[in-house]
């Protein structure tokens, strides 16, 4: 339940509610961005995502690495399904 | 070790299980305290690559584990009401009440629907004017952030029909309880990762300060687990006790500001909640405080609030001291499943019994037969 799924900032959609769109393997949803620094919210930055919100920024090559562990672990799955299922 | 082959730098992974296993020879017990480390530990047969004197202890960092049964049933008694659509983590659906699961209600017609995230129950509430949205919140610090932002947003947009039933908890004091049972014997703690990002890790300095056991911060891949356990283990075999960060890619020392603030703003803490399987604990949940008491929907409604006692047969509170294995419970595997689980260990996959069952059943259920 505390698990997190990386994703990359793909779009600023709405600043002043604090969201961004952010692309997981290639499906797109929005979060919100409230718990980020303002120098960390940019295009092209990955944030760590749990239930529709970035908890914190990660770099590429841990976003990948994080990526890979959830495959691993078979979590995953459930995490991109969920995410998934976020609302448009 | 027949899990060994899964490890993509498996070569390492047995270096550290070797270089643990030459460190000392007395026998350790370690709790990981978050439900995430309990899933990778049994995925990845961590047990059985450490050595026979490391004894891994399943704590009770899964929040849907801890759900009581009271709580439960005041979630479903909100649910079923008419003008109601209840909205709910999937994790929740399961947990079974005194009578009856969410799951089962919804069965029986209830609006009851599983949401990704609380600004999705937020939109609903948006979409639906002429019905009342209500959000059963829960989780540690690593979801409760989500939560207060969520109620800051609805705050913001002045939205009058959504308010959640709130059983955030907070994983401090659990460590303390823990500390304080005095059947409890512990060697050293992995610490939560993303429960830390929130945090930090300068809460945990009376871990090591006022009960002298060491904690390190652990990520969640099979080696951060290994790498976090050698880690206490050196601690401890060089009589230190320390609060050491194994996860410094994503944990500071003094947490995520921001999500600190909205939790302040928005919560209080109870003078006590109910944890299942471990019982009262002082300040340990959450409640919306009164500036945004309208949000709060055990206000709102009238929940009938019973403390209702975990079943008879159920031993979760014993596994989640660290007194009992899931396969020493007598239903384990038969009467108690996670298709029919008769506790929560059971229910969510993070959960130790649910855990056991799904991973190191068969060889344990031999075992206990044998
Ligand atoms: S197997 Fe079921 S009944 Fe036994 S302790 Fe685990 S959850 Fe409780």
């Amino acid at each position: 339940m505390c698990l997190a799924i990386p994703g990359k900032i793909v779009e600023m959609v709405d600043m002043e509610n604090r969201i961004v769109k952010v692309d997981v393997g290639g499906v797109r949803r929005n979060v919100n961005v409230g718990m980020l620094d303002e120098n960390e919210i940019e295009i092209g930055n990955y944030v760590l995502i749990h239930v529709g919100f970035a908890m914190t920024k990660i770099d590429e090559k841990e976003a990948e690495e994080t990526l890979r562990i959830l495959n691993e672990i078979g979590q995953y799955e459930d995490e991109f399904d969920q995410f998934k299922t976020a609302l448009e | 070790m027949k899990f060994i082959d899964e490890y993509r730098q498996g070569d390492i992974a047995q270096k550290l299980a070797e270089e643990i296993a030459k460190m000392t020879d007395k026998p350790l017990k370690i709790m990981e305290v978050c439900g995430g480390h309990t899933h990778t530990i049994f995925k990845y047969g961590i047990e059985d690559l450490l050595p026979a004197n490391i004894t891994m202890i399943h704590g009770p960092g899964c929040p849907v584990c801890v759900l009581p049964i009271g709580r439960v049933d005041d979630a479903i008694s909100i649910a079923v009401r008419p003008e109601v659509i209840f909205t709910t983590y999937g994790d929740a659906m399961r947990v079974p009440g005194s009578r009856t699961s969410l799951l089962d209600a919804k069965a029986s017609g209830a609006d009851i629907r599983m949401v990704y995230s609380p600004l999705d129950s937020l939109k609903i509430a948006k979409q639906n004017p002429e019905k009342q949205i209500v959000f059963l919140a829960l989780g540690f610090e690593t979801t409760s952030p989500s939560t207060a932002l969520t109620i800051l947003q609805a705050a913001k947009d002045d939205v009058k029909n959504f308010s959640i039933f709130c059983n955030h908890i907070t994983i401090v004091p659990a460590l303390k309880a823990l500390l304080d049972s005095p059947d409890l014997q512990l060697d050293g703690f992995l610490g939560p990762g993303h429960v830390s990002t929130v945090i930090g890790t300068r809460v945990y300095e009376f871990v090591n300060t006022e009960y002298g056991k060491p904690l390190v911060v652990s990520g969640f891949e099979p080696l951060d687990i290994l790498q976090s356990v050698y880690m206490i283990v050196k601690q401890i075999v060089e009589n230190r006790v320390e609060i050491e960060n194994q996860y410094g890619r994503v944990v500071s020392r003094s947490g995520n500001q921001k999500a600190l603030e909205a939790l302040f703003e928005v919560f209080e803490l109870r003078d006590y909640f109910e944890w299942r399987g471990l019982g009262s604990i002082a300040h340990s949940g959450m409640r919306l405080n009164k500036k945004y008491a309208a949000f709060d929907a055990e206000l709102k409604y009238n929940v009938p609030g019973h403390r209702i006692a975990d079943p008879k047969a159920c031993q979760c509170g014993e596994i989640l001291k660290g007194v009992k294995k899931p396969w020493e419970c007598k239903v384990f595997g038969t009467a108690c499943t996670p298709e029919t689980p008769i506790g929560s260990c059971m229910v969510s996959s993070e959960g130790a019994c649910a855990a056991y069952y799904n991973f190191g059943r068969l060889s344990k259920i031999a075992q206990r037969s044998a």
